[in-house]
Parts: C-alpha cells; sequence; structure tokens
C-alpha cells in the first residue's frame, strides 16, 4: 500500500518537475535549497510603520508620470549587514560631556530635605522643615554672602590702598573699571552659558567661588576671602556639621550628599594627585566616596565605601575606584590595571610604623623628636582610616578574611535576573549585590531593596524588563510612597555620569509616579524641582521638552499654593543659576496653572523691597513667560505690563536690564497686537534711551525694538526717526551683543510700514555701511547672520541698484569671508527682487565681482560663491549673454583644476546656469560643454562624477536628445557602466540621465544596449536612497514602452526565481510598472502563465505582481478580472498562508479598482473565496482580509457584507462572535448610513418594540 | 502570538473601533443592538431630507413633525 503512495507520489513529482521545464524559463535546482520554504518569511510585512517621517511633497510625486505603492518606496532594503553599522544610532552620550561649566553648575545643587505638607491636618513636628525654616535659611545664606563680599571688600580696598602708596609716584590711581568689563571679567568662567550673561549677579564673589566649592552640600560655605583658604584649614571632625548654612547636614544625612566632602579623601590630595593644591573638580573624586551619600543602615560614611566590606583595613582593595582615574565611564581593563598598580605604589608609600622604623635604622646617632606644637592628629573618621596603615599584617600578603557577599573588581553575574552594573552603578545600587536574606530585612528595607531592584532595571535593563519595571512602579508607586521613591530616583538624577537615555528613562519614572502620587508629592516638590530645573536649560531639544512636562504636571499634582512655597526660597537664592532655572520653572507652572492664578504673586515678587535678586527673578519670570506661551499672553499683556513696568526705573541697573528684556520678549510674543498695553512703558523706554549707556541702553533698545513693529505706521514712522539717532550713534560700538540688537533693532525699523525708502536712504545707509560692512563684522558667524539679514531687509524697503551697488566693490575684497558675506547678500537681495534695477555699468561691475570671487575663492564652504552665482546669472536671464563665454572659459579651466572640489563646482555651476545659457542662444555653447563633460566621465571621484552627470543632464534637458552632443548613440553606452557605481550621488545622477534619454530619446540606442541597462537596474532598485530607487522604477516603464515588453519581461519573470527577497520585490513592482505602460494584456498572459511553475516564491511574486498591477491599472482591471479570477480562486485556497495573504490584497486593489463598474458577479464569487480566511491570525494574513472585505464594501455596498456578517454576530462560540463583531464595526464605522435600509427584522417582544415600520411605507 | 505582534494595529483595531458610538462586541445583547439599529435609523431619517418629505405624504404630517417625531423616538 505504502509503496503505491510512494509511486504515484514520485510520479506526480516528475510530472511536475516535466511541467516546470516546458515552461520558456527554466532554473538551476542546484541553487536552491532542498527546503524550499527555508528562510522564508511567513507573511509579507505590511510597511506602514514609517509613514509619519515621510515628509515628501505628496502633490511633486503625483506629478510624476510614474508610480509604485508607497510601501515600496518606503522599503529600506538591509544590505547583508555590514552596512547596518553606520547608519545605527550614535553611541549614547554623556550629559556632563556636552555641558558648560554653567550648566554644570546644577551639581551644586543640594536636594534638600523634605518639607512640611500644609494642607495636612496636623501642626508639623520640629523635626519637619516648614516654609519658615527654609525661609530662615535662605536669609541667613544671604546676609552670610554679604558679609562675606563685605570682607572681601575690605580686604581688597586695604589691599590697594597699600599697593597704591607703594606706587603713588610712579603709577596714577587705578582707573575704575567701566562696565562693560567688569561683568565680563566675571563671566570669564560662565562665558558659555545659556542665556545671555546679562543678569548675571554683581555679586559673585570675583575669587573662583565655584572652583572652591565643588562638592554639593557645599553652597553653604563658600569662602570668598583670599586669605583663608580652606586648604590650610586642619580638618576638623566636625566640619560635615558645620554646613549648618545648608540644610543638607543634619535633616536627612542619606538622601543628600552633603556628607561627603573633601576630607573624605584626604589620600588624593596627600598620595595620589602630586599636586595637592590643584584645583578639583568633583568628576575627579571617587564615586565610592559618595557611597556614603546613599543611606546604608548602619553604615559609618567610612565603612559604606563599598557595597560589601573591606577586607584589609583601609587600603580599600575592593573599592573599583582610587585616585585620579576618574570614572567617566564605564571602567575599561586598562584603568582596572591602572587602579591595581596605582594600590600597589600606594601600598609601598605608605607612612611607616614606629616599629618599622626602629626595625630599619640604627640604634645609635638617631633621635626621636616630639611633633611641633601646632601639629593636630586628623580626627576625621574617613582620613583617619585611610592615613593610617593598615593595622594588620604585613604589608606583603595576608590571608584575605572570607567574605562571600564581597563583591571584586571583576563586574560578577547579578541576582536574581538584574541587569548589568556599570561601576558607577554600585554606589547606588551596590547593596543589591550583598546577598542578604530578603526575610531577615525589615518590611522597610524589602522595599527599599525592591524599590532599587526595579530603578536598576528601568535605568540598565533590556527593553521588556524596562517596560514591567516601569508599570510596576507605576501601579505600586502609592504603595511604595513618595519618601522611599523619590529618595531612590533623585539622587540618581545627580549621578555625574549619567546619559541621555537613562536620564530619559528616569524622568519617565518621575512623571508615572507623579501621576499616582498626586498629592502624595507635595513634601518632595522642592527635591523634584531641583533635580528637574536643569533640564529646562540643556541644550538638547527634547531634555527641555521633558522637563517642561514633568513640572507642569508636578505643578499639577501639588497645586500652586505648594508650588509657590516651595520656589519662593530660591527666588531671591544668591546663586544665579538656582534664580535663572526656577524663574524658567515658574514660567512652566504659569503655564501649566494659568497666569491668571500666577498674577497677584507675580506681582509682589516683582515689587519686593528686600532683595533686588527677588525682582530681577519675577521680571524674569514675565519674560520666560512670554517666551514659553508666544501669543497665549495677550489676555493678560496688560496685567503683565503693569507688573513689570516699574522695574525700568529700578534702582539696580540688572534689574532695568531684564525688565526691557522682558518687554521684548513680550512684545515680540504678542506681535502683531496689543500696543495698547505697552503705551505706559513707551515713556521711561523713551527716557531710558536717552540716559543709560552700555547693557541697559542695548536692552531698552532691543525692548523698542520689538515694540515698534507693532505700531501703526504713522507711529512707527515717528518712532523710528526717534530712536534712529541713539541707534545710528550706537552703530560705532565696539561691543558684540550691543552690535546684535542694533542689527536687529534696525532691522526691524526698517520692516515696518510707516518707514519712507527716501529717509532710509538719506539717514541711516552711511552709517550703517560705513560702521557695518567691514571686514571684521564676516569673522563672526552670529553679526555676519544678522547683518546678511538686516542688510536684505534694508534691501527690501530702498531697492536692490541701492544696496548692491554699495557693495559690489566689495567682491574683490582681498578678505575671503567678507567676499563671501558680500556674496551672500547679493544672492538674497537678487532672488528675492530680480535684477530689472541693475543698470548695465552695476551688470558689468557685478559680474566682474563674482567672476572674481568665484576664481578667488579657497575655503571648503563654497556653496555661498556657487549660489550667488546661480542667482545672480538667472535673475539677469538674457543680459548674461555677453558674459558667457567668459563664464564658460571659467568653468572649462576649472573643470580641469587639480582640486576634486574646484571641478565638482564648476560641474555644479553648469546645472545651475544651463537654462539661462539657453534662454541666450548659446546652444553651440552648451554643445562645446557636452563634450568636454563627457569627457570628463571618466572622474574617479564620486562626488565629482555625479556632479558632471548632473550638468550633463541640465545640458540634455534644455538642448533636447537631438541636438545633444555628444550623441546620444554615444553617449549612453558610457553612462552604462557607471551605473553600477555604489555612490549614491552618481548613481542618483545617473539614473535620471538615463531614465531622461529612455524617455525622449530611446529610439537613439540600440534594444540591445537597453537590455542592458534592465539588468544593471534591477540592482538599482534596491538602493538605499528612496529618490533612486524611484527613478529606477520609472526608467525600467520608460525602457519597456521603447523596446517593447517582451524581453523585459522575460528578465524580470526570471528574476523572480532568486532567493533574496528584496530583489523579488522589487521585480514584482517592476513587472506591474511594466504592465501599466505597455498595458496589461502584453504581460498578463505571460505572468499568469509563469504562476504554473510550482515554486512557492515565483506563485507569490506573481500574485504581488498582480496585486500591484491592479493597484496601478486601477479601473482598467474592469477588463482583467475575469481573466485572472480562476488564478485567484486557487490562490485563495492554497494551503500556504502567503498564497491567500498575497491574492487577498490583489482582491482588494481589484475591488477598489473596479467599484461601480460591474463586475459584482466576480467580486461576490471572489469575496466566497475570501471570507473563509476571516479567522486567520497572523496579523499580515488577517490584515489583507480585513482589507478586502473593505474593499468588498466599497465595490459591492455594505449591505452585501452585512448578510455574510450576520451569520456569525450571536454565534454561541464567543471566539467566532468576536471576529464577526470586528468585521461588523469596520463596515459600520464605514457606511452606518447605508446600513440603515439593510439591518435585519427583528421581531417585537413583549416589552419592546423592535420593528422599523417607516422603511415599510409605500405610496 | 508573537510579542510585535501586540503592538501593532490589529490588536488595537478593536479598541479604536470602541470609540464610536454604536460599534459592538463580542457580549452585546440583542437588545442593545436593536437600540443601536433604531438611534442609527431615526438619525438616518432625519439627516436625509427627501426620507423625511416622503413619510411625511406617507404619514399625512409635517415634515417638522415627522422631524420632530423621530427625535422624540430616537431620544427615548
Amino acid at each position: 500500500m505504502d509503496d503505491e503512495i510512494q509511486k504515484t507520489q514520485e510520479e506526480r513529482k516528475k510530472m511536475e518537475q516535466q511541467l516546470a521545464s516546458m515552461n520558456t524559463v527554466t532554473f538551476d535546482t542546484e541553487f536552491y535549497s532542498s527546503n524550499k520554504f527555508e528562510g522564508y518569511e511567513k507573511s509579507i510585512p505590511v510597511n506602514d510603520d514609517d509613514d509619519a517621517f515621510d515628509t515628501e511633497n505628496e502633490v511633486a510625486r503625483k506629478m510624476a508620470s510614474f508610480t509604485a505603492p508607497k510601501q515600496f518606496f518606503k522599503e529600506v532594503p538591509r544590505g547583508a549587514g555590514e552596512e547596518d553599522e553606520p547608519s545605527g544610532f550614535n553611541k549614547p552620550g554623556k550629559i556632563i560631556d556636552r555641558e558648560d561649566d554653567y550648566r554644570r553648575r546644577r551639581l551644586n545643587r543640594v536636594i534638600s530635605p523634605e518639607r512640611n505638607d500644609p494642607f495636612l491636618d496636623k501642626t508639623p513636628g520640629p523635626e519637619v522643615r516648614t516654609y519658615a525654616d527654609v525661609m530662615r535659611e535662605e536669609a541667613l545664606k544671604r546676609q552670610k554672602e554679604e558679609l562675606m563680599k563685605e570682607i572681601a571688600k575690605k580686604k581688597k580696598e586695604e589691599q590697594e590702598k597699600a599697593a597704591d602708596k607703594k606706587e603713588e609716584v610712579e603709577k596714577p590711581a587705578q582707573k575704575r573699571r567701566n562696565r562693560w568689563d567688569q561683568s565680563q571679567d566675571e563671566g570669564g568662567a560662565k562665558k558659555a552659558k545659556a542665556g545671555s550673561d546679562w543678569d548675571q549677579p554683581d555679586s559673585t564673589p570675583g575669587i573662583g567661588r565655584w572652583d572652591a566649592t565643588p562638592t554639593p552640600g557645599r553652597v553653604g560655605d563658600a569662602t570668598p576671602s583670599v586669605k583663608k583658604n580652606r586648604w590650610d584649614e586642619t580638618p576638623t571632625p566636625g566640619r560635615v556639621a558645620d554646613s549648618d548654612a545648608t540644610p543638607a547636614g543634619g535633616a536627612t544625612p542619606g538622601a543628600t550628599p552633603a556628607g561627603m566632602s573633601w576630607d573624605a579623601t584626604p589620600k588624593l590630595a596627600g598620595l595620589a594627585t602630586p599636586t595637592p593644591k590643584r584645583q578639583r573638580s568633583r568628576w575627579d573624586e571617587t564615586p565610592a566616596t559618595m557611597g556614603s551619600a546613599t543611606p546604608m543602615s548602619g553604615a559609618t560614611p567610612a565603612a559604606a565605601y563599598t557595597p560589601g566590606v573591606t577586607p584589609v583595613g583601609g587600603v580599600e582593595l575592593a573599592t573599583p575606584t582610587p585616585g585620579a582615574i576618574n570614572l567617566r565611564g564605564p571602567v575599561t581593563p586598562e584603568q582596572y590595571n591602572l587602579m591595581r598598580w596605582e594600590k600597589d605604589i600606594e601600598e609601598r608609600n605608605r607612612p611607616l610604623t614606629d616599629e618599622e622604623l626602629d626595625a630599619m635604622f640604627p640604634q645609635e646617632g638617631y633621635k626621636i623628636l616630639d611633633p611641633p606644637a601646632s601639629y593636630v592628629p586628623i580626627r576625621t573618621p574617613a582620613r583617619k582610616l585611610l592615613a593610617t596603615p593598615t593595622p594588620i599584617g604585613t604589608p606583603l600578603y595576608s590571608i584575605p578574611e572570607e567574605n562571600r557577599g564581597q563583591q571584586f573588581d571583576v563586574p560578577k553575574e547579578m541576582p536574581g535576573g538584574l541587569p548589568f552594573m556599570k561601576p558607577e552603578d554600585y554606589q547606588y545600587f551596590g547593596s543589591l549585590l550583598n546577598e542578604e536574606d530578603e526575610e531577615e530585612l525589615s518590611p522597610d528595607e524589602q522595599k527599599e531593596r525592591k524599590i532599587m531592584k526595579l530603578l536598576l532595571k528601568v535605568k540598565n535593563g533590556t527593553p521588556p524588563q524596562r517596560k514591567t519595571a516601569l508599570r510596576q512602579l507605576t501601579d505600586k508607586a502609592r504603595e511604595f510612597g513618595a519618601g522611599p521613591l523619590f529618595n531612590r530616583i533623585l539622587p540618581l538624577l545627580m549621578q555625574p555620569t549619567l546619559e541621555d537615555q537613562e536620564r530619559h528613562l528616569l524622568v519617565k519614572v518621575i512623571d508615572r509616579v507623579l501621576y499616582k502620587l498626586d498629592e502624595l508629592v507635595r513634601p518632595y516638590v522642592h527635591k523634584i524641582l531641583v533635580v528637574i530645573e536643569p533640564l529646562l536649560i540643556d541644550e538638547d531639544y527634547y531634555a527641555r521638552v521633558e522637563g517642561r512636562e514633568i513640572i507642569s504636571n508636578l505643578s499639577k499634582a501639588a497645586g500652586l499654593a505648594t508650588m509657590i512655597a516651595a520656589m519662593r526660597p530660591d527666588i531671591d537664592n544668591i546663586d544665579e543659576y538656582v534664580r535663572n532655572t526656577t524663574a524658567r520653572a515658574f514660567s512652566v507652572v504659569a503655564s501649566a496653572l494659568g497666569i491668571p492664578a500666577l498674577l497677584p504673586f507675580l506681582k509682589a515678587v516683582c515689587q519686593s523691597k528686600k532683595s533686588w535678586q527677588a525682582r530681577h527673578t519675577g521680571i524674569k519670570i514675565v519674560q520666560q513667560i512670554a517666551i514659553l506661551i508666544g501669543c497665549a499672553v495677550l489676555p493678560h499683556l496688560r496685567s503683565l505690563v503693569e507688573i513689570i513696568e516699574h522695574g525700568l526705573n529700578d534702582e539696580n541697573q540688572k534689574v532695568r536690564t531684564i525688565t526691557a528684556l522682558s518687554l521684548a520678549a513680550l512684545a515680540e510674543a504678542a506681535a502683531p497686537y496689543g500696543i495698547e498695553s505697552f503705551d505706559s512703558v513707551l515713556k521711561p523706554l523713551w527716557k531710558g534711551i536717552r540716559s543709560h549707556r552700555g547693557k541697559v541702553l542695548a536692552a531698552f533698545l532691543k525692548a523698542i525694538g520689538f515694540i515698534i513693529p507693532l505700531m501703526d505706521a504713522v507711529y512707527a514712522s515717528y518712532y523710528t526717526k526717534e530712536v534712529m539717532v541713539v541707534l545710528i550713534r550706537e552703530f560705532q560700538s565696539p561691543d558684540e551683543e550691543m552690535k546684535k540688537i542694533v542689527l536687529k533693532v534696525v532691522k526691524q525699523c526698517v520692516s515696518t510700514e510707516g518707514v519712507e525708502p527716501d529717509y532710509i536712504r538719506q539717514d541711516i545707509l552711511p552709517e550703517f555701511f560705513r560702521n557695518f560692512w567691514v571686514r571684521r563684522m564676516a569673522l563672526d558667524r552670529r553679526n555676519y547672520k544678522q547683518l546678511v539679514e538686516t542688510t536684505v531687509e534694508i534691501a527690501n524697503k530702498v531697492g536692490v541698484a541701492d544696496i548692491v551697488g554699495r557693495i559690489v566693490e566689495d567682491l574683490k575684497d582681498e578678505s575671503e569671508p567678507y567676499r563671501r558675506m558680500v556674496m551672500e547678500t547679493i544672492e538674497k537681495v537678487v532672488a528675492n527682487l530680480g535684477a530689472s534695477d541693475i543698470d548695465s555699468r552695476l551688470e558689468e561691475l557685478l559680474i566682474d565681482g563674482i567672476l572674481y570671487a568665484f576664481q578667488e575663492q579657497t575655503s571648503d564652504d563654497a556653496n555661498v560663491m556657487l549660489n550667488g552665482f546661480g542667482a545672480v546669472v538667472n535673475a539677469l536671464g538674457q543680459r548674461v549673454k555677453p558674459y558667457l563665454p567668459q563664464i564658460c572659459g571659467t568653468i572649462k579651466w576649472r573643470l580641469n583644476n587639480k582640486s576634486a572640489k574646484v571641478r565638482q563646482q564648476a560641474a555644479d555651476l553648469i546645472s545651475r546656469i544651463a537654462v539661462v545659457m539657453k534662454q541666450c542662444g548659446e546652444e553651440q555653447l552648451m554643445g562645446h560643454l557636452g563634450v568636454v563633460l563627457y569627457e570628463y566621465l571618466g572622474e574617479e571621484y564620486p562626488e565629482v562624477l555625479g556632479s558632471i552627470l548632473g550638468a550633463l543632464k541640465a545640458i540634455v534637458n534644455v538642448i533636447g536628445m537631438t541636438k545633444m552632443t555628444p550623441p546620444i548613440k554615444d553617449l549612453l553606452p558610457r553612462l552604462t557602466p557607471i551605473l553600477k557605481n555604489r555612490h549614491e550621488k552618481v548613481q542618483e545622477n545617473c539614473i535620471d540621465l538615463v531614465g531622461r534619454i529612455a524617455d525622449r530619446g530611446a529610439e537613439f540606442v540600440p534594444a540591445r544596449e537597453w537590455m542592458r541597462i534592465c539588468f544593471e537596474l534591477l540592482e538599482m532598485l534596491k538602493a538605499h536612497k528612496k529618490g533612486i530607487r524611484r527613478a529606477t522604477v520609472n526608467t525600467f516603464g520608460y525602457i519597456a514602452k521603447a523596446i517593447g515588453p517582451q524581453d523585459v519581461l522575460a528578465t524580470l519573470l526570471n528574476n523572480l526565481k532568486v532567493q533574496e527577497r528584496q530583489n523579488r520585490v522589487c521585480t514584482t513592482v517592476a513587472i506591474a510598472i511594466v504592465a501599466e505602460t505597455c498595458s496589461p494584456f502584453t504581460v498578463l498572459p505571460a505572468l499568469m502563465n509563469e504562476y504554473r511553475v510550482p515554486e512557492l516564491n515565483v506563485q507569490n511574486g506573481v500574485l504581488k505582481s498582480l496585486s500591484f498591477l491592479f493597484e496601478y491599472i486601477g479601473e482598467m482591471g474592469k477588463d482583467y478580472i475575469y481573466a485572472v479570477t480562476p488564478l485567484l480562486e486557487d490562490a485563495l485556497m492554497d494551503r500556504d498562508l502567503v498564497h491567500r495573504q498575497t491574492a487577498a490584497s490583489a482582491v482588494k486593489h481589484m475591488a477598489l479598482g473596479v467599484a461601480g463598474l460591474g463586475c459584482e458577479d466576480a467580486l461576490v464569487h471572489l469575496l466566497n473565496y475570501v471570507w473563509p480566511n476571516i479567522f486567520e491570525t497572523s496579523p499580515h494574513v488577517i490584515n489583507a482580509v480585513m482589507e478586502a472585505i473593505e474593499g468588498m464594501r466599497v465595490a459591492l455596498g455594505a449591505a452585501v457584507v452585512l448578510n455574510y456578517c450576520l451569520q456569525g454576530l450571536f454565534h454561541p462560540a464567543r471566539k467566532v462572535r468576536e471576529v464577526y463583531w470586528k468585521i461588523y464595526n469596520s463596515l459600520y464605522i464605514g457606511a452606518q448610513d447605508a446600513l440603515v435600509a439593510s439591518y435585519p427584522i427583528l421581531e417585537d417582544d413583549e416589552n419592546n418594540v423592535y420593528s422599523r415600520p417607516e422603511l415599510n411605507m409605500f405610496i | 502570538m508573537q510579542a510585535s505582534d501586540r503592538f501593532n494595529i490589529n490588536s488595537q483595531l478593536e479598541h479604536l473601533q470602541a470609540k464610536y458610538v454604536g460599534t459592538g462586541h463580542a457580549d452585546l445583547t440583542r437588545f442593545e443592538w436593536a437600540v443601536n439599529i433604531q438611534r442609527d435609523s431615526y438619525a438616518s431619517y432625519v439627516g436625509h431630507y427627501p426620507m423625511l418629505a416622503y413619510f411625511a405624504i406617507a404619514e399625512n404630517e409635517s415634515i417638522g413633525r415627522e422631524r420632530y417625531n423621530f427625535m422624540q423616538d430616537a431620544q427615548a
């Protein structure tokens, strides 16, 4: 019996093989593995994920004559894997690495202990910090700061006096530094900070206050005086406690890093670092020291060094972090070796004990001296521990105490599936490594451990781990409690080695947790703000957005009163950084809770009598609000202006400055409305610009510059004239900031309606050009940009000739950056306004200058010159004819240049001016250029080759196929090998050129050559760049049209048999395109014949081609639907899922194409085959089936599909019902109204009337 | 089901559909469905003026009255 079956099977196989060989195309079996299903995907992905990123102009694409389904263009083919490397994500960077000094000041802040929640119904105990406490502390701090400043000032005065006395005779008294110098000096260390350096406090103590106290928790006891250097002091045990000014000290030894300070690592100063007085930043410190910052039950700071216990007393063999190696990154093996070596050296160099000394020295001739009276032994526990040598054992070797819980340098396998820990994580998560019995821990400790585990998973875990951990943290947030959660999360965010990704994740945790905790966060608001506020000034846009989101959620959770209570003390903080970030945070609160809610508070702050800092910050909040919420300030504009207007006359110049800047921000946000709100400030501003100088003046000018555009034309003109006097005076200011502001204000004034061109020409231009159009301006990027913008704006008013006439000579200036600036301005002006203003003399000068500048350029940034050249030539149009020979001479000469850049630029220039050359009737010249370019097709630099091809394309485009020299029949064979080039620019330009030729001049080239190109094109269908793939598909169509579909089709059908999926997909698209361009009937017979090949890939390829084909041909499909129906029947009944999937999508396209064209019979027939597939579970298949049914809804009407549906809506099996309801729902959403007529007639029951008698009415 | 499938459009389809009033689900009762049908029908009658006119002639009522009646019925 079995034999018989085997025999028949063999027979059938033979028959199938015969059948296969009967086809025109055969394939080598040796290329295909025995298991033909191997390595194939079971279903084809529906490529819809990246649609959102497609920014391409839809219209432009529709205009093109060819089409291919979107998903094909979207599909980015993957190479064998080696290309994936460069396109991957950048390596995650640490935040700290890209921060400047100013931003790093975030690390100086202390995560303050929690505060009282006044909304709770109980009086706070003495241990709870209330608002009053915090305010008192702040006041103390301020007083201290002022006192210190006083002292420093006095000291300085004394010194100066002494110096003066000495050099009285030779040197006249030192000149008082003017304001400009002063603030610049101060700004020295923080030049590159986020905001402008307008609002630097005058009070910043000059003597490296920030350098002196790099540790967090130390902000309080800065010692600004020169004499009192902390380094000279003997550290005393009480040292930690004397940070009483900082709130960190005793209140939460755990949560704050306050406990750590320098005295914890004296070894650094003494032994490891050669220069003990070297300024140390926090980064040099061992993160292990900071371990004392994490609360570890019962551990002294010293013992808390390592998660375990240090075995040999003192020299910490196990801490991964001695010495000056800074642990910013994960520790490399080399670093470990270095550390080990260093430890060894330290061991040898440790101080010797008396016994050892006795043993070493001879008994006689030496005397033991008493220590000097001033000597104070070290008492700090941490220092002592390190300074004294090992109490036990010999220095050589001792058997270490066995400790299983100990972790050694090698990162060990994490217990319980925890993710890998980086060395810098040990200080936070180290205790997870102690393999303690969880049962023995107290419930609180267990909770802590749980939180730590989850956080570690979020921070370092794999995506699924992270996801579940995040969900658990969210779900259990209230159970864990706000305190333990934030005490864990917030220190992590202060970690100096944090990376962007990690910060993002932790911030996400906070966000989720906030949502759950709601009002429970109140005591922690300030803590959270301390770590989140720095995000607001981060340079990364997304970090800023994230920061805003958190603060906004926080303010919604905690409420306005708590937010104000938490942030009020920071408003007049002595540190400018704190005030700056607080102002920004307040603006977020305002946008979250509404400006009106905050207005009374702002009013009070801005009028604070106690400190100018408070007023300054208050006004800054208004500025930030304006910047943040933009035109939404309009309803509150008047009240906001009223709140800050008195600041214009403030006694402190910083307050005046920020007030003017805030007004500028408000006016900018409100533009072009709201001038009436600014009425009250116009007068003080006007007075101000007459009486102030320097920075304040600049700020006032800026405010006026933003207010003028809001005015009516008449007023604007009047005020412009008024302010212009001052502006023109300030044209000469040497200050960069002032220059920028003046330029900006000029731009705004000039662009307002009421300002007359004549006025500008006479009063502004001479001074403007004299002061600004100088070489120096071209050197600074920002000045350069601003100057170009302003000049273009002026040109818009006064016309091209005036401006270009003034600067055209400068095209021959000797400074290249200056020439470039001139060129860019001319380009923009000419592009905006055209060249009709330019007379013949100027035209001559212009072309001459441009040619000079173009030839003389040396820098790499060549685009400016190129664009300028192109813009001017295109603007002049036919007037450029006399100069063309000269220009072409230049181009030809430069095409021959040694430098690749120059050649590339010359070729690019040809493509820019080709159209104009045609306009000028210089076809001969172009033909000549064509030949020259043709000769350069052997170019080896791909960038240059690409440009040359582009230039050829431009020439072919304008002079046409017939007139082209070299003739097309010579040109194209030269292009075929270039198609093999893998460089994108070459490919793109080449395929464009080939496509153009195939479109317009296919007859000039023999068919054999086109076939050769077809083979090359198949490869290019895999290109990474969408443009190339599209051009390739397009070209296929043109070629097929030119040489007839048969040959092309045979090639393509053969190609269906290759292994590579990408290749097959490309081929199916190409087939469909050939079908579209050469009518389906030329393709369909061969294609359907191909389906008989008993090969999965081929059959799927055919089906996919059919699917694309029907998508393209749309209603043309009605003539072919009956022809392909038997094939689709077969495919829809196939055992293979992909067959059914692809066939279903073909049915969909078919149905959508022929809707309303009378093919219902065939469609119903096909629907009968599609319908049984509705229970498929594979996502791609079910998707295709559902879409096919949707297509049927369109083509057959909702009523037909509803009738298919009704049978299963109330089926006893839930699985069945679910599917049917899903179909019903999409039907319902798609055609709700159409269903009304076809709902079934339901019988009334005793209580309810289901019938719908209206539809039975008949007249 | 693979992990990746859980997040694609198919898994969300039902959720998306559930956002619309009038869609159904596997546990919908006959009564609930019938209510939806009734409401949809009345909404449709009111929405199509020719239909209202037709009913008005058939019932010898004014079009406004018809509309009012359907609205009342739809809310009932």
